[in-house]
């Protein structure tokens, strides 16, 4: 009946995971009664759970990214806190198995959970708005997309109390993730995991993908796409073309586990490196998926604070698009100790440092755009600056180990787990968080908090190095990744330095949710009331924060790149149409929280082996999905009153702002100081 | 005069630096070689972190004197809101890193070639051969010239090129001595192969540096690094040892188990390393296992 599921699978030994099993599911019983008697339910259905509009559900996905972060940091301390006092004797409080369940699940939230819900939810809240659009191509796929991914996430957090989390490391190791090595549930709940966030992804590449080719404004042709959209663009198309690596990686794995086939066992004809092979093909350009979004939001900060064009537009655009392609061509590199023909190493090592000239040439473009600026030193130009000195860095040891011979001393060393990181959390994380806060004024209408911004920007930049150069001198001293135990005591004292580290980089943390709360308390006195808080350049600061569900009452007729800024300095921003007319949106759905529902049972049967819940839960898929394309009453009509009101409303407040004087808004001048 | 003392300062000081860096390397094994692999891979990282700080220190240099000259409040820059390019400046930013990129990509070619871990390294004593086994989680070291074995240490004669051959005899582990040089996977069903040489004698630990599992932290070895005279010795010594490697040792020894203690083989079952080779490659023909053989294509089998 419940297949694997005993009551032993039910993690209550271990005093953490104890913790864990007994906390979440009342921690879930009390939110669901605290809801419930504020009676909150109706509303999260009507207003969230069931919305297609873009900004809520990117909202959605940036709540779902931040709490995974806060669980993958949470990992990062355990580990950090191991490997501090692990030496000789001294066995530390994490056993083998444990300390791999915790690394595999760091890595895996940290990129599926945590970076990529992030970034997608960033696209969601500004494309749209960026590209002049009501909305994205497809609203209730927006939805499905997003369900998945949360059920994905609930699957691999329960994976804490009801069986385990795999040991095979956030890439899968083959062949010891086979049935052979690894019989447990871990590996199952790995890949079910990925793979309905991979189908949720997958889907918000298609998505954003024709959104952003077929429902840009009149006139806002590609080469005056804002620079967001364009990464955007680029990313989406990364998504598409690499996903179905990682689907097709995984599903041959399962096959090898749930039918005994042998793609990737050692045994009867398995070849262990066509999973990385496979892998990687995925694993790489990933890691551009998830930093080029947040180049995108560094090219838009940077223009915006610097009061200024962004330096070299067509050469970012030129060099997003060489990174995509060449982020298909050097997957290798993950392998160049496998033994192959030196040529090979050659061909995939020159081709992985190509990457260097259009990521150098985009950091000098940021440069030349400060330069002769006027900067204005807000938080997210702050994570900015901490991005470019810090991610020069980790750039650059990444060109190393593309030198094959220096990956053959560095490989799987934590010299490795230094320069990933080094890489993601400055050029992926800091751009989320600087993106977090440019676009918040917008969707939610009052401006942050600088002041925990800035404290939270100082415990990342100085925890950072903290916690993470110390890894590169322990590589250069031969220490493995992913060992719960050492015997070297020369070791220990950078291991502790990393340790401080990490409680640093966990203060910035905390500053960070501080920021948000603080930022919540003032939102009064901190209300903006022009929906251009930051003098922007771009489309979605021309229309009211938080924008109208329809976003624009009229589509605008674009004329130049940065158009809004243009706009204000001709001193035609904000025109006035002389009549709206009826809008069209699309109704909300229930079929998102369905679809996700069943595929968490899909997936929790089959990790179980509950083979009737497999089945029902894949039934309730496909039974949804004929429902919804039955389903023609999908819009509903905003009558041009409607929105003549919701317009009036806004222009009484630009009035009220002194904003619409009809001339020239901003003191551009240039100036010539030598 | 003033000018003399300040240079003197300088030296002093650079010296000083100097000496601290050299301190510091020792320890950090891959910046303190002990073999010709080590010490030309040492060099190759030295060159390429110089030319990388041609762009990473002006990177940071810029970013930090931009962001302070044009702040905001320094009305006395230059402010020109309109300037969008300069064809020069593009020019020049996309020139500078490809022309390091070519000088990398022009090392990288060269030294790839020169650092193949399947060539044999010139050395005066003719090459020892050396097959490992990685086990579940112990390593095997059979030594096929004198018929012996050893479990969980190694011992290697200074200024002889060795030659490793390496399998699994379960799942993928990766062979690394990192005071000696280059780390190579190890896969069951294929034989890889790498060769080190130590210069100097002396106790380098060797560890597994692919997770494989419960026992892989603690899955290291002493290498000793010997002199010709001492290593003659060892297999004497070898040779003496009451236990012979035999399929039933073997199976004893082809158990999950952690740190088992060092022992010593006197003699090992014919063909031993090649049937454990061939235990995965039912359906498959046996190809580049011969001793000896160092194909590149052994490694991809089939
Ligand atoms: C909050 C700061 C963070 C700290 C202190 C931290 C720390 C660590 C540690 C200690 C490991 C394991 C190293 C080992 O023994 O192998 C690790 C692995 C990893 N981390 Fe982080 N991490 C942090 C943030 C992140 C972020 C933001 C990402 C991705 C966006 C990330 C991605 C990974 C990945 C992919 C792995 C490899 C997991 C594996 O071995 O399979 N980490 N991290
Ligand atoms: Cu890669």
């Amino acid at each position: 009946m419940f297949g694997r599921l005993t009551w032993d699978s039910f993690q209550i030994h271990d005093p953490f995971l104890f913790a864990a099993t007994v906390g979440m599911p009342l921690g879930v019983i009390a939110l669901v009664a605290v809801l419930a008697y504020f009676k909150l339910w109706g509303y999260l259905w009507s207003e969230w759970f069931t919305t297609v509009d873009h900004k809520k559900i990117g909202v959605m996905y940036i709540i779902l990214g931040l709490i995974m972060m806060v669980r993958g940091v949470v990992d990062a301390i355990m580990m950090r806190a191991q490997q501090a006092v692990a030496l000789g004797e001294a066995l530390g409080y994490l056993d083998a198995n444990h300390y791999a369940q915790i690394f595999s699940a760091h890595g895996t939230i940290m990129i599926i959970f945590a970076a990529m819900p992030i970034m997608i939810g960033l696209m969601n809240l500004a494309v749209p708005l960026q590209i002049g659009a009501r909305d994205v191509a497809f609203p209730a796929l927006n939805s499905i997309s997003f369900w998945l991914t949360a059920s994905a996430s609930i699957l691999v957090m329960l994976s804490l109390s009801i069986g385990e989390f795999s040991t095979a490391g956030w890439t899968g190791l083959a062949p010891y993730f086979e049935k052979e090595f690894s019989p447990g549930t871990g590996v199952d709940y790995w890949t079910w995991a990925l793979q309905i966030s991979g189908v949720g992804t997958t889907l918000t590449g298609i998505n954003f993908l024709v959104t952003i080719l077929k429902m840009r404004a009149p006139g806002l042709t590609l080469m005056k796409l804002p620079l967001f959209s364009w990464t955007a663009l680029t990313t989406n198309v990364i998504i598409i073309l690499s996903f179905p690596a990682l689907t097709v990686a995984l599903f041959l794995l399962s096959l090898d586990r749930y039918l005994d086939m042998h793609f990737f066992t050692n045994d009867l004809g398995g070849i262990v490196m066509l999973y990385a092979n496979i892998f990687w093909m995925w694993g790489h350009p990933e890691v551009y998926i998830v930093i080029l979004p947040a180049f995108g939001v560094f090219s838009e900060v940077v223009a915006t604070f610097s009061r200024k064009y962004i330096f070299g537009y067509e050469s970012l655009v030129y060099a997003t698009v060489v990174i995509a392609f060449l982020s298909f061509t050097v997957w290798l590199h993950h392998f160049f100790t496998m033994g192959n023909d030196v040529n090979v190493n050659i061909a995939f090592g020159i081709a992985t440092m190509l990457i260097a000239i259009p990521t150098g040439v985009k950091l000098f473009d940021w440069l030349f755009t400060m330069y002769r600026g006027r900067i204005h030193f807000s938080t997210p130009m702050y994570w900015t600056l901490g991005f470019m000195v810090l991610f020069a860095i980790g750039g650059m040891t990444g060109v190393l180990m593309a030198v094959p011979p220096i990956d053959y001393m560095v490989h799987n060393s934590v010299f490795l787990v230094a320069h990933f990181h080094n890489v993601l959390i400055p050029g992926a994380l800091f751009g989320y968080f600087a993106g977090l806060i440019y676009w918040f004024p917008k969707v939610f209408g009052f401006k942050i908090d600088e002041k925990w911004g800035k404290v939270s920007f100082w415990c990342w930049a100085i925890g950072f190095p903290l916690a993470f150069f110390p890894l590169y001198v322990l590589g250069l001293m031969g220490m493995p990744r992913r060992i719960e135990h050492y015997t070297n005591p020369e070791w220990q004292p950078l291991l502790i330095v990393a340790g401080i580290g990490t409680v640093v980089i966990t203060a910035g943390i905390a500053a960070l949710l501080l920021q948000g709360w603080k930022t919540f308390q003032d939102r009064e006195k901190n209300a903006d009331p022009t929906g251009d808080p930051w003098n922007g350049r771009t489309l979605e600061w021309s229309i009211s924060s938080p924008p109208p569900v329809y976003n624009f009452a009229v589509i605008p007729q674009v004329t130049a790149r940065d158009d809004f800024w243009v706009q204000k300095e001709k001193g035609t921003a904000y025109p006035r149409p002389e009549k709206y007319s009826d809008i069209h949106m699309p109704k909300n759905v229930p079929y998102g929280v369905v679809i996700g529902a069943a595929s968490f049972f899909l997936g929790f049967g089959l990790i179980w082996y509950i083979w009737w819940m497999a089945i029902l839960g894949a039934l309730g898929i496909v039974v949804t999905m004929m429902v919804q394309g039955d389903n023609d009453d999908t819009e509903y009509v905003i009558t041009a009153e409607e929105v003549k009101k919701i317009e009036d409303a806004h222009f009484e407040r630009l009035a009220a702002a002194g904003v619409l004087s009809g001339k020239p808004r901003n003191a551009n001048q240039e100036s010539h100081h030598e | 005069m003033v000018k003399n003392t300040i240079l003197g300062y300088v030296k002093i000081g650079a010296l000083a630096v100097f000496m601290v860096l050299m301190s510091a390397c020792q320890g950090v094994a891959l910046l303190d070689p002990q073999g010709p692999v080590g010490i030309q891979i040492r060099d190759l990282l030295m060159i390429a972190v110089g030319l990388g700080f041609l762009v990473v220190i002006p990177v940071i240099i810029m970013t930090i004197w931009f962001a302070v000259r044009y702040r905001e409040s320094n009305t006395k820059a230059t402010y020109k809101p309109h300037w969008e390019g300069s064809l020069k400046i593009e020019a020049f930013i996309w020139l500078i890193p490809i022309a390091i990129i070519v000088v990398l990509s022009y090392l990288t070619w060269v030294k790839t070639t020169d650092l193949d871990p399947y060539k044999s390294i010139p050395s005066s004593e003719a090459p020892l051969r050396v097959q490992v086994v990685s086990l579940d989680w112990n390593w095997l070291f059979l030594y096929p010239d004198y018929d012996i074995a050893s479990i969980n240490k190694l011992v290697i004669p200074t200024g002889t090129s060795v030659t490793f051959d390496l399998t699994s005899a379960t799942v993928m582990t990766s062979f690394f001595i990192p005071d000696l040089g280059s780390q190579m996977y190890v896969m069951a069903g294929m034989v890889s192969h790498l060769n080190l040489l130590a210069d100097n004698t002396g106790t380098f630990t060797g560890r597994n540096m692919g997770f494989s599992g419960k026992g892989y932290a603690t899955m290291n070895f002493p290498t000793v690094a010997v002199t010709t005279e001492q290593f003659k010795a060892w297999t004497a010594e070898a040779k003496a040892s009451p236990t012979p490697l035999s399929q039933d040792q073997f199976n004893q020894l082809n158990k999950p188990q952690s740190n088992y203690p060092v022992t010593l083989y006197s003699s090992v079952e014919p063909d031993l390393f090649n049937s454990i080779v061939a235990k995965f490659m039912t359906n498959r023909q046996v190809e580049g296992t011969k001793h000896g053989e160092s194909e590149k294509t052994a490694t991809t089998v089939n």
